[in-house]
């Protein structure tokens, strides 16, 4: 009954005929297609996925596990704030920049009124407490940065309780701002000229107790990771990049610092008078991830030692001006929190509602109208956690900046990724990024 | 930015006649020697490696401290391969761009900050280019880490970086129509009304300038 079939052999059973579909020369024509070279596999890593640092996107090409090629997507948190900032006013502008890195905002609007105030040609009349003050708030900013970079950091390698002690740190640092400035996070509590209040009562003993605390504290991070043999083997030897490639991409920060060599703006091109605390640079010869990562942890004990010489410094100054003593750029800067609960000073209301038709008029001017910026352009660079933090801030002499562009380490650093992980491991690029420490917010603006 | 705000102001804006705005032009004019700090070291050694310098180099202006050689941009990947092999600025801080409307011919400008870690300095070079005409040399094969911030500045301003190995959209969607950061791309926005009261975009609001 069975004829044969040169392309489906069959045999009878007795569930009935079964036809074989295999067999014939298609075995050795297979083998032709899993004889050539091309077996690349191309994998798009998040911008929603848990260990790419946010809103990232990585699109690799593997052979296998290994990478042969890296390219990063971005832009999927722009939000157009250099543009935005051209239809406000001088001051405003800091309530913009604060958004941009969003773990390091204090860096953002410091490096932006420096920027301003050597437009307005004021860089020499800013209070010294105001400049006490930046100093101490970045300080507390790059230790809660640093511990984000740490914690993501650890967690992204799978390390979950490092992740803990990390963010109860920072919890400490946030705490510090939200006393001080009234916000956890984009405080625009500095602002051209100064700062936006003093601090408050009883604030330099409650950071000193808050110093203290996390001096103790960071030894918990400090025992679980450093010398931790499952995180010396995720992190030794990856993500290399030594100083010849760092200056070629233009790398800064921890990633440069990692080469050995011991670049830090706050010591070579000094601001805000950081020539006048001591501190040490910290580096690492390593070229690698766990290098960066020893980096930002001694890092920590640098902040803790510079905030308290600025509150030794603070206790000197109390009662000095934090803004500059010219009235036409100072916004009415002596406020105190009144019984409603809002940021007024009832002291500025009276005279302006009540005594001085002159003082409205200045005020309404200054604050709806701005002050104007003389002509001109200026690049101001600052040591932010992530590398070198660059302002280019240009004035046509208006009251509004004409152009506003951020050199944001992050978006420059994370051009590194390709060198740092190609030829490596799928694993190992998440320990590279994360060395890296990009904060979207801070590369796509 | 138009002239006209949310009180039909016209011109600056100012209604009160109280501050006599006046806006002064951006200088225009060379810097004089001595240029003070360690900015004469750096032109007088530029020219020495640098025989054309006279040709390539249009200004040299230092103000607030900074200064900024404004280059020919022919001349400009020739004078930043001396900048960074001769007097050592290693590093270049990526570049900015900066549309300026009513300067005819010259409409946009690409600011490139460079750094020094051999002689921890700072220089700035400018180049200027017609809007008509918006292509620059592109230096990512001077300074790799350029290659970004080109993009960057494509993406936001439109001009043309000749020689980059891929000069694509970064930041905005690759379809989109326009470069955002110049000064004709309107910010947009919508008017928000609250309780009967409308606040109009930003870039309708009374404008100061």
């Amino acid at each position: 009954m069975t004829t044969f079939d040169p392309y489906a052999p069959s045999r009878d059973t007795t569930e009935g005929t079964v036809f074989s579909v295999t067999g014939g020369d298609w075995d050795s024509l297979i083998q032709e297609i899993g004889s050539t070279k091309e077996e690349r596999v191309v994998v798009n890593m998040g911008p929603q996925h848990p260990s790419t640092h946010g809103v990232l996107r990585l699109i690799l090409e593997l052979e296998g596990e290994t990478v042969t090629e890296v390219r990063c997507g971005i832009g999927y948190l722009h939000t157009g704030i250099e543009k935005n900032m051209e239809f406000r006013n001088w001051t405003q502008g800091t309530t913009f920049v604060t958004r941009m890195d969003y773990l390091s905002p204090l860096f953002n609007e410091t490096a932006y009124c420096l920027a301003v105030e050597k437009l307005l040609g004021i860089t020499d009349d800013v209070p010294e407490r105001a400049s006490v003050i930046r100093v101490m708030m970045m300080e507390l900013n790059r230790i809660s940065s640093h511990m984000v970079a740490l914690g993501t950091g650890a967690l992204e390698l799978g390390a979950i309780t490092p992740m803990f002690f990390a963010f109860r740190e920072r919890e400490i640092v946030l705490d510090i701002f939200e006393m001080i400035s009234g916000l956890r996070m984009n405080m625009a509590y500095i602002r051209p000229g100064g700062v936006q209040q003093d601090l408050p009562e009883g604030a330099i003993p409650k950071i000193r107790d808050a110093v203290t605390t996390m001096r103790k504290n960071f030894k918990d991070n400090t025992t679980l990771l450093v010398g931790n043999s499952i995180w010396l083997k995720r992190t030794q030897g990856i993500g290399y990049l030594d100083l010849a490639g760092a200056t070629t991409l233009g790398i800064t920060g921890p990633v440069l610092r990692s080469t050995g060599l011991p670049w830090d703006l706050r010591k070579v091109q000094p601001y805000c008078g950081y020539e006048n605390y001591n501190f040490d640079v910290i580096t690492a010869d390593t070229c690698d991830v766990y290098g960066r990562f020893l980096i930002r942890m001694n890092e920590l004990e640098q902040s803790l030692r510079i905030i308290e010489q600025a509150l030794d410094k603070l206790e000197k100054l109390e009662g000095a001006p934090v803004m500059v003593s010219d009235k036409k750029i100072a916004w009415p800067a002596q406020l105190a929190l009144g019984s409603d609960g809002l940021g007024n000073s009832l002291n500025h209301i009276r005279e302006i509602m009540g005594t001085s038709m002159e003082s409205l008029i200045h005020h309404f001017k200054l604050v709806t109208e701005g002050f104007h910026v003389p002509a001109g352009q200026a690049y101001v660079a600052i040591e932010s956690p992530r590398g070198e933090l660059g302002a280019s801030v240009v004035s046509d002499g208006g009251t509004r900046p004409y152009r506003v562009h951020f050199r944001e380490p992050s978006f420059n650093n994370l051009q590194a990724t390709a060198a740092m992980s190609e030829g490596g491991m799928i694993a190992d690029i998440i320990g590279a990024v994360a060395s890296i420490d990009p904060v979207m917010g801070g590369v796509d603006r | 930015m138009t002239d006209s705000g949310m009180f039909g102001a016209r011109g600056t804006g100012d209604t009160s006649g109280y501050s006599g705005l006046v806006r002064t032009p951006a200088s225009t004019g060379s810097s004089e020697r001595p240029y003070g700090s360690y900015f004469d070291e750096v032109a007088d050694d530029l020219e020495r490696a640098y025989p054309e310098f006279s040709q390539a180099i249009e200004r040299v202006v230092v103000d607030r401290g900074e200064l900024t050689l404004h280059v020919k941009r022919e001349k400009l990947v020739e004078v930043a391969m001396i900048l960074r092999d001769s007097l050592k600025f290693e590093m270049c801080m990526g570049v900015s761009g900066v549309h300026y409307p009513e300067r005819t011919d010259r409409e946009f400008s690409a600011v490139y900050p460079l750094l020094s870690l051999t002689n921890n300095r700072r220089i700035r070079l400018e180049v200027s280019v017609a809007d008509a005409d918006a292509h620059i040399p592109s230096l990512v094969e001077v300074w790799a880490g350029n290659n970004w911030h080109e993009r960057e500045t494509f993406d936001m301003f439109g001009i043309i970086f000749d020689g980059h190995p891929g000069l694509t959209r970064i930041l905005m969607p690759d379809d989109w129509q326009g470069h955002p950061q110049r000064k004709d791309y309107a910010l947009g926005g919508i008017a928000v009304e609250y309780k009967g009261a409308t606040t109009p975009p930003p870039s309708d609001r009374r404008s100061y300038k």
